[in-house]
């Protein structure tokens, strides 16, 4: 960090106006428009979660007299080829999808946190053996492992599937981690923390750690969001038990009944857009944590400076704003 | 030199946990797996497929787990992958063999030219940043959120039909005989159409984004005012300086997203019913053919490994540091 005017001025003494206490912004990413809409839609997606089952109207799969009807005012998504309420099915699916999405999120981000920050600060072997192994773990596409792990497997609960899902989806954490804490290790206040005594957990749980939240919520959300993916998708093909709704069982069920031949456009828009949206959601959120990261791409406008065009006889000179 | 050598290593060394994992993975599971099967299918089970069970698990003979590992390489080595057992008694390699080259050419042609169009329109929007032209931002970040396979359905529902242009699945025309004339070769671009177009536009937004945003970190740094400043056109400025350097991360990226996309397309396959891997894939789930779907898992893993073998060629021609090493 670069010293301040103000503190040059201090140490000489000179007669300086009292600068504002600087405070600390605390929630600073609350204030970014992108994160809040993202944080508001996933409340909403939270709250489906909790309480999507006790208010769906039906119950999911009680078979009605009214087969394969469009939206009407008693069936909000229409029905199924059974009868089954649609709108009761996305709403009880809910529950399934936000689940396994951040349970396979919180196992994901520890292994990642563990793996990727252990192989950055530990620069011996062991360190490099660990990044070999969240390099491999990235090439190898992790759907078809996932599928195949998921269906090799005697039962597949939704617990199972978040589990299985987050045990192979935490190689780019890892590795995205493991380059920023490598960064971090240089700087001086580590050195200091060495020089003071601090034994190396405390190096790390209090020293870096704290510096590299930005960088873990980001993972956290992006896996969240690959997992929501995986889920349906493993559901869709009916890999996952197919009595336990969520969004990809609806799919499933409208897939194998022919909906799309039937036009029964009802079956599969509203689930995939409950998908579509949420997916959108924690992007929004990811994007925020982003321009917190990276302040280039925080100014949403133009950059002043970028589109001075340059003229024979004439110096631009850039503002302090544009650096 | 040392650049491709590491990476080299680094592919046999994925290759070879890659084909571990799948030795491993049928062999830890609890109890007697083939049992669990049998009882689960309630008899449905034809002996043979019983029988390549037993193999696959490596429960028909009573040999130590490192004999069996030396077995399994040696079959491998011959291209054996065992017994598919919907299509039994074909072996898994020539069922693989069959539908191989319908993904190979779908998941080519649309990754080349996604990754083009992508790349190319992110640099547009990251250098036009605060005019119109952040709109795409929105709508790309929508598109990336869709699940491939929805994607697909939602094109059918919409473009295809009874009476259009677009067939709405298989990969060419049932009165068509599979062979190199005009007939078949026309029949199957035209099948593969819609299911390329969904994978385009699924892929192709993840490629804007991250363009996007690395072209505006870029286009503050210091070297692109001093190209400005030299009197250099706009449109050079723009492709030499700053898309050279903003290119670099988006070609390393592409190990990450290569299996984002390969996994995509194989959604696509099923809801297109597409006679690529990837319904065949879907097909073995369905029938519990575990040793097709593993012999599929390991043949897509090693297509993997090899594109991003030549991604990793590429990122050598484009970023000379890579070659001063040595």
């Amino acid at each position: 960090m670069a010293i301040s005017t103000v503190d040059l001025q201090a140490a000489a003494g000179a007669a300086a106006p009292t600068p504002k206490p600087a405070r600390r912004q605390k929630f600073r990413f609350i204030t970014n428009t992108k994160t809040l809409i993202g944080l508001i839609i996933l409340g909403f997606y939270v709250l489906l979660a909790i309480f999507g089952p006790m208010i769906a109207p039906y119950d999911p799969d009680a078979r009605g007299d009214v087969l394969q009807s469009p939206p009407t005012s008693a069936h909000w998504f229409g029905t199924t080829h059974l009868g089954q309420d649609i709108f009761s099915q996305v709403l009880a699916g809910a529950r399934g999808v936000v689940y396994v999405g951040l349970l396979a999120g919180l196992v994901a981000t520890a292994l990642a946190v563990i793996i990727g920050v252990s192989s950055g600060y530990l620069a011996n072997t062991g360190g490099e053996a660990l990044s070999a192994l969240s390099n491999v773990f990235l090439v190898i596409p992790a759907l078809p492992l996932i599928i195949i792990v998921a269906s090799i497997l005697p039962t597949v609960s939704n617990t199972i599937i978040g589990l299985v899902i987050g045990l192979t989806s935490w190689a780019w954490g890892a590795r995205v981690l493991r380059a920023q804490t490598l960064s971090l290790r240089g700087r001086d206040y580590v050195d200091a923390a060495k020089a003071t005594g601090e034994s190396t957990w405390r190096i790390i749980f209090f020293e870096l750690l704290p510096n590299l939240t930005a960088v873990i919520a980001s993972g956290f959300v992006g896996t969240v969001i690959f997992a929501v993916l995986s889920e349906i998708t493993l559901a869709f093909i009916g890999v996952a038990d197919p009595t336990v709704w969520n969004w990809g069982t609806i799919l499933f069920w409208a897939q194998s009944q022919q909906a799309l031949a039937q036009g029964a456009w009802w079956w599969f828009v509203p689930a995939g857009l409950a998908i579509a949206v949420l997916g959108t959601a924690l992007s929004l959120i990811n994007f925020g944590i982003d321009e917190i990261v990276n302040p280039r791409l925080r100014n949403a406008g133009r950059i002043k400076g970028k589109s001075v065009r340059m003229r024979i006889g004439f110096t631009p000179v850039l503002g302090k704003e544009n650096r | 030199m040392s650049y491709l050598l590491r990476r080299i290593v680094f592919y046999v060394f994925t290759a070879w946990a890659a084909i571990t994992i799948n030795f491993f993975l049928p062999r830890l599971m609890p109890g007697d797996p083939v049992q669990a099967l049998i009882a689960k299918e309630q008899g449905q089970l034809s002996t043979d497929a019983v029988h390549s069970l037993y193999v696959l698990f490596g429960l028909d003979k009573q040999q130590p787990l490192w004999q069996q590992y030396v077995d399994y390489w040696g079959q491998l080595l011959h291209g054996d992958l065992g017994l598919s057992f919907t299509f039994f008694p074909t072996p898994v390699s020539e069922v693989i063999s069959s539908s191989l080259p319908w993904t190979l050419i779908l998941v080519g042609v649309t990754t080349v030219c996604s990754f083009m169009l992508g790349t190319g329109l992110g640099v547009l929007a990251g250098w036009r940043r605060g005019s119109w032209v952040d709109l795409v931002l929105p709508v790309t970040t929508f598109i990336s959120s869709v699940p491939y396979f929805w994607f697909g359905l939602i094109m059918i529902e919409l473009l295809a039909g009874p009476n259009s242009f677009f067939p709405s699945s298989g990969g060419y025309d049932p009165g068509v005989v599979p062979g190199w004339d005009i007939d078949f070769i026309g029949s199957a671009v035209q099948h593969s159409l819609l299911p390329a177009l969904t994978i385009l536009i699924s892929s192709m937004s993840g490629w804007i984004l991250s363009m996007r945003n690395m072209m505006v970190t870029v286009s503050s740094e210091d070297y692109i005012t001093v190209a400005h400043a030299k009197g250099l056109s706009d449109r050079r400025v723009m492709l030499s300086y700053a898309a050279r350097n903003a290119l670099l991360p988006n070609v390393s990226g592409f190990a990450l997203s290569l299996g984002l996309i390969v996994g995509g397309t194989l959604l696509v396959e099923i809801v297109f019913s597409f006679p690529g891997v990837g319904f065949q894939l879907f097909q073995a789930v369905g029938a519990k053919d575990y040793p097709l779907m593993q012999g599929i898992f390991l043949i897509i893993t090693l297509s993997v490994l090899a594109a991003n073998f030549i991604a990793d060629l590429a990122y050598l021609v484009l970023d000379p540091r890579t070659r001063k090493e040595g």
